[in-house]
């Protein structure tokens, strides 16, 4: 059995090179994306407002899964073609953006109004205001609901599946179908266990830090 | 002196202060009470630049001065929050020489060792690596006023600064703002308290709603 474990670990682990690539990516992008979004949607001028809350509507109140395959079969339909990643990349950014903008605006608006006007008076410029007290603050009230879209996430890249994108959860399909034996589905699902495992203990860690203060 | 003209703050068309006229010489200190929505908290916050106002001009030693313009070189007032807002996440000190070593650029070491002067004189030594969090009430309005200070306000406002305290701590900031008055800062106190605004003040204003 050990042998045969061996022999299909490049595999996965090739798969999982793949999967961890789709979620870095994905944070990488959709986080700041998220925090711009949501510092717009905090902001008076209603017609941006209205493009954002329907955008956030539609990502949130339809499938992921739906999303993916409408990019990537459906928009080719329209002319619009993306290779499998590219079009894995985007729908994830675009659903993830959504998500994060909503947390971030929440973060924002539950900062009391006392503060920026404290800010104000101690003539802190609008930029130092953002950087030492608004920042801190936001970032703490937002860290454990990024931190469980974090760890959706993880879980979330095995849609990439139905684009045929070789993920870990392929990786360990084919193996299946191939050898016709349960054990690489079990690798693949502690593979993701270990993988949700690191996120929790950094996302753990990053909150113990911030718990210096209330 | 501070000097204020023919000041008119109104929300919408409801108006809360009607062509109000005030003036303070310096190192004095006026208390301003009134029922409650007598518009006590939008004088002073259009004071201190918070509220724009719909007519009115202010003097700060007869040169006209704008609260609402943030210029740093124009930090004429300061104030104290009925409920302080020190910044959570930064701890006493930190809340202290943040806005003089990032705004006025006084280098670190000084602007501490100022604010050191000032916490050991309020009875805060001990307290500087603490969070807001971790002060009482009291301990936390005396960080505020020292936050505000450090800032050489000429004019120094408080919104109710008793309300939230005990007899013997209301003692205590009558003393800290009598203290103050001997360094020739300018001060305003809104209260509901006029027992303690009759210790304090060398002037009351009564502000009524208009109808
Ligand atoms: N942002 C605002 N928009 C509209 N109306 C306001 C606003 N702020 C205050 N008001 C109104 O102005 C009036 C005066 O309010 P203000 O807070 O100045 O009263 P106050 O004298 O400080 O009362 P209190 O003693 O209860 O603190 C009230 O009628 C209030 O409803
Ligand atoms: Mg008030």
């Amino acid at each position: 059995m050990l042998n045969y474990i061996q022999q299909i670990l490049p595999a996965l682990l090739g798969g999982t090179k793949v999967t961890l690539s789709i979620f870095a990516i994905t944070l990488i992008i959709a986080i700041p994306l998220g925090i711009l979004l949501g510092v717009t949607l905090t902001s008076k001028f209603k017609p941006i407002k209205w493009l954002l809350n329907t955008y956030i509507l539609i990502m949130r109140g339809t499938p992921l899964l739906l999303q993916l395959i409408f990019i990537f079969y459906g928009l080719p339909l329209l002319g619009i073609v993306f290779s499998r990643y590219n079009a894995a990349l985007i729908a994830f950014i675009l659903n993830y953006a959504a998500y994060f903008s909503e947390i971030f605006r929440g973060g924002f608006q539950s900062i009391p109004k006392g503060q920026i006007e404290s800010a104000k008076l101690l003539r802190l410029s609008k930029w130092q205001t953002l950087r030492y007290v608004l920042a801190p603050q936001v970032f703490k009230i937002v860290l454990p609901s990024v931190g469980n879209e974090t760890i959706n996430l993880i879980k979330d890249s095995s849609l990439v599946y139905v684009i045929g994108i070789g993920d870990l959860l392929r990786a360990g399909n084919v193996a299946t179908a191939r050898d016709v034996t349960l054990l690489p589905l079990i690798l693949v699902g502690i593979i993701y266990l270990i993988l949700t495992a690191i996120t929790t203990y950094i996302l753990k860690a990053i909150e113990k830090r911030t718990n210096v203060w209330r | 002196m501070l000097e204020i003209k023919n000041l008119t703050k109104k929300f919408g068309n409801k108006t809360i202060i009607n062509s109000l006229s005030i003036k303070i010489p310096t190192g004095q200190i006026l208390a301003i009470v009134g029922p409650s929505g007598a518009g006590k908290t939008t004088l002073l916050r259009c004071i201190i630049g918070l509220e724009n106002v719909d007519s009115g001009e202010f003097f700060w030693n007869g040169h006209q001065f704008d609260p609402t313009n943030s210029d740093p070189k124009n930090s004429i007032v300061g104030a104290v929050f009925q409920n302080y807002q020190l910044f959570p996440n930064l701890t006493v000190m930190e809340n202290i020489i943040l806005a003089p070593v990032k705004v006025k650029g006084v280098a670190t070491k000084l602007a501490k060792d100022e604010a050191q002067k000032m916490l050991d004189q309020l009875d805060l030594s001990g307290k500087e690596n603490l969070y807001p969090y971790q002060l009482s009430g009291g301990q936390q309005q005396r960080v505020a006023i020292v936050r505000a200070l450090a800032m050489n306000p000429k004019i120094l406002c408080y919104d109710e600064p008793t309300s939230a305290l005990d007899p013997d701590l209301r003692k205590e900031v009558a003393k800290l703002i009598l203290n103050l008055k001997k360094d020739a800062v300018t001060q305003i106190v809104i209260t509901h308290d006029m027992e303690f605004a009759e210790n304090v003040a060398d002037e009351i204003l009564k502000v009524t709603p208009i109808k």
